[in-house]
């Protein structure tokens, strides 16, 4: 890393008072440093409390329902009486979407980075790569929308559907709001590759084409791999394109063309209408723990390829 | 040849996917462009709304939006601000700052719908401020604050060890260092990595959920304490809820419209502004 921390020089000092004057300026300078420290701390905080609140508001639930039948349950009726608590069609709901927009987003969001870094002059970068940044933060909320009033009509009349708000609806719409996402991040793994390695690939004969498969790519793969799991994460843990477009039907898919119920939809379309301290509240917290498992367990994989890749082409930051 | 063949078919391909995207997020931004513009007008964007929703303008939800965004920025940015301080200028290198480090990293990835799970239980039910500017305010504080460390994080490593050592050498203590020579020096690319994230903020609708925003409420919001509209659940609420769908959809279009052009010029000015400094620094 490249952050340093210096100490202040210590000279003898003979006079009191000006000894006594450096004693409260060192006290103050340790009491700023300790301040800081104390801010530095706020986001673990913060996450231990995201843990915390998350363990304690859906431990309930587990008195109720045991964990296996929790995950595993086929049946998701938190309203019926007697409710019934299984969240495998929301977990695979889930899944389902998620790697439906990995189907769009990986070869689009790679594509174009491969494109900006290999293929585009300097000048198509210039412009491209700030396009790209700028196009990555269209707001969830106008992607699910632009989803319900154009792709579902679409979609349902194209397939003849009874309704267009289905699984294929809601990975193609997630599928293009991670590839921003996902080009920028694999376009700044590309860029950490030294020049010194295209060169000796086309000192050696081979041309632009080699040397990005055989060379570039695999240089770059696990910086690539890095883009494409948080990408992913950020796919499984959207919330509002989902809600609006996958339709919202709490069952276990069977192809992409029914409509779904992830879980963040089912968290926040049922968290409005669910008592606060019930069984359906709690077991709403539990899909989110669920979630945040998840999506902890892909950032910590991303952490730990990112940092191999770096120490494999030798970067510091 | 066939090398030559070979090389032209797969750059092709890379050209046709960064085509494809580009024509596909150009067509979402030119659709709501084209239905938002002709619901845009001056009684749109300044008159509150009439008749169930279905009339009027947007004039609370915008101004709820822009109450949001700065209220959680008032939190993030300072708390944000010391966590890059810290990290950059005081840490040594330890196991501390790599935990801390890991939970910046890790609460970036948090989906933004367990933020809106976190207000809700901590900031509605346990700190008692109930659904309200506050509650929102400060779930979208938490979402902001990694992006806000990261983003001064980057500005504070660009600015050179010479002229810290320079004041050091002069007798400046660190804190002094730090007030004068280094937060100065970093402050433009602070600057940008707030209006970046005040995009961001700006444009969530899953955090706001449970913790601030109303469907309808009467005139503008009056304390800390009140619910508010915002432009993004507006949007969300206006095509699932209410009785007339049609006439709320026009007006869904026109607050696509506004959401849609405050985001895009917030973060295109911030993203401008950094390839201005970047090219500057070299």
């Amino acid at each position: 890393m490249a952050c340093l921390s210096w100490k202040r020089g210590r000279g003898p000092s003979s006079c009191r008072a000006q000894f006594l004057g450096e004693h409260m300026a060192r006290v103050k300078e340790k009491l700023y440093e300790w301040i800081f420290a104390a801010l530095a701390f706020s986001s673990l905080v913060f996450l231990i409390g995201i843990v915390w609140v998350l363990c304690k508001e859906s431990l309930p639930i587990f008195s109720r329902v045991p964990l296996g039948s929790f995950l595993f349950g086929k049946f998701w009726y938190p309203t019926y009486c007697p409710p019934e608590f299984g969240i495998l069609p929301l977990i695979l709901s889930s899944v389902w979407v998620t790697l439906g927009a990995m189907v769009v987003c990986v070869p689009l969001g790679v594509g174009s980075a491969l494109y900006l870094n290999e293929v585009a002059n300097f000048r198509q970068r210039q412009i491209l790569k700030p396009m790209i940044e700028i196009l990555a933060s269209i707001p969830s909320v106008v992607y699910g929308f632009f989803g319900v009033v154009l792709v579902t009509p679409f979609l349902q009349k194209v397939f003849s559907l009874p309704t267009g708000m289905t699984a294929l609806n809601a990975s193609f719409i997630l599928g293009l709001m991670a590839t921003p996402t996902v080009c920028s991040l694999a376009e700044d793994a590309l860029s950490y590759v030294p020049r010194s390695f295209r060169e000796a690939s086309f000192a050696v004969g081979a041309d632009r084409w080699q040397t990005l498969i055989k060379v570039v790519i695999p240089a770059a793969g696990s910086g690539i791999s890095t883009a494409i799991i948080l990408g992913m994460s950020r796919a499984i843990g959207e919330t509002m394109t989902v809600l609006m477009v996958a339709g919202g039907a709490a069952v276990i898919p069977k192809t992409l063309l029914e409509p779904v119920r992830p879980m963040t939809a089912a968290i926040a379309a049922e968290m409005g209408e669910a008592p606060m301290g019930g069984d359906h509240y709690h077991a709403l917290f539990a899909i989110a723990f669920i979630l945040f498992i998840i999506t902890f367990v892909f950032n910590i994989v991303a952490e730990i390829i990112s940092r191999r890749f770096r120490i494999k082409l030798g970067i510091s930051r | 040849m066939k090398r030559d063949i070979i090389q032209k078919i797969g750059f092709f391909s890379l050209f046709l996917s960064i085509l494809i995207t580009f024509s596909f997020l150009g067509m979402i931004v030119y659709f709501i462009f084209s239905r938002g513009l002709p619901v845009i007008s001056w009684d749109f964007l300044t008159q509150p709304p009439r008749n169930a929703m279905t009339e009027g303008g947007v004039a609370p939800v915008i101004i709820g939006t822009v109450y949001l965004t700065l209220g959680s920025m008032i939190f993030a940015v300072p708390l944000g601000l010391a966590c890059a301080v810290y990290l950059c200028e005081y840490s040594p290198k330890s196991f501390v700052v790599n935990v801390i480090r890991i939970s910046i990293n890790n609460l970036a990835g948090v989906p933004s719908v367990v933020f809106g799970l976190f207000g809700l239980a901590v900031f509605v039910k346990f700190f008692g401020f109930g659904v309200s500017l506050l509650s929102g305010s400060l779930t979208l504080g938490i979402l902001a604050l990694p992006l806000i460390i990261s983003a001064s994080q980057e500005a504070l490593i660009a600015v050179p060890y010479s002229i810290r050592e320079a004041s050091l050498s002069l007798g400046a203590t660190q804190w002094q260092t730090i007030r004068r020579i280094v937060l100065p020096t970093a402050f433009p690319g602070i600057l940008t990595g707030v209006i970046l994230s005040i995009g961001r903020v700006a444009g969530e609708t899953a955090p706001i959920l449970f913790t601030a925003a109303a469907f309808y409420k009467r005139g503008y919001p009056k304390s800390i304490f009140s619910e508010v509209m915002a432009l993004p659940y507006h949007i969300y609420a206006l095509m699932t809820e209410g009785a007339h769908p049609d006439k709320q959809r026009a007006i869904a279009y026109g607050c696509s419209l506004i959401l849609l052009f405050l985001v895009l010029s917030i973060s295109g000015v911030a993203i401008f502004l950094r390839q201005q400094q970047r090219s500057y620094h070299g």
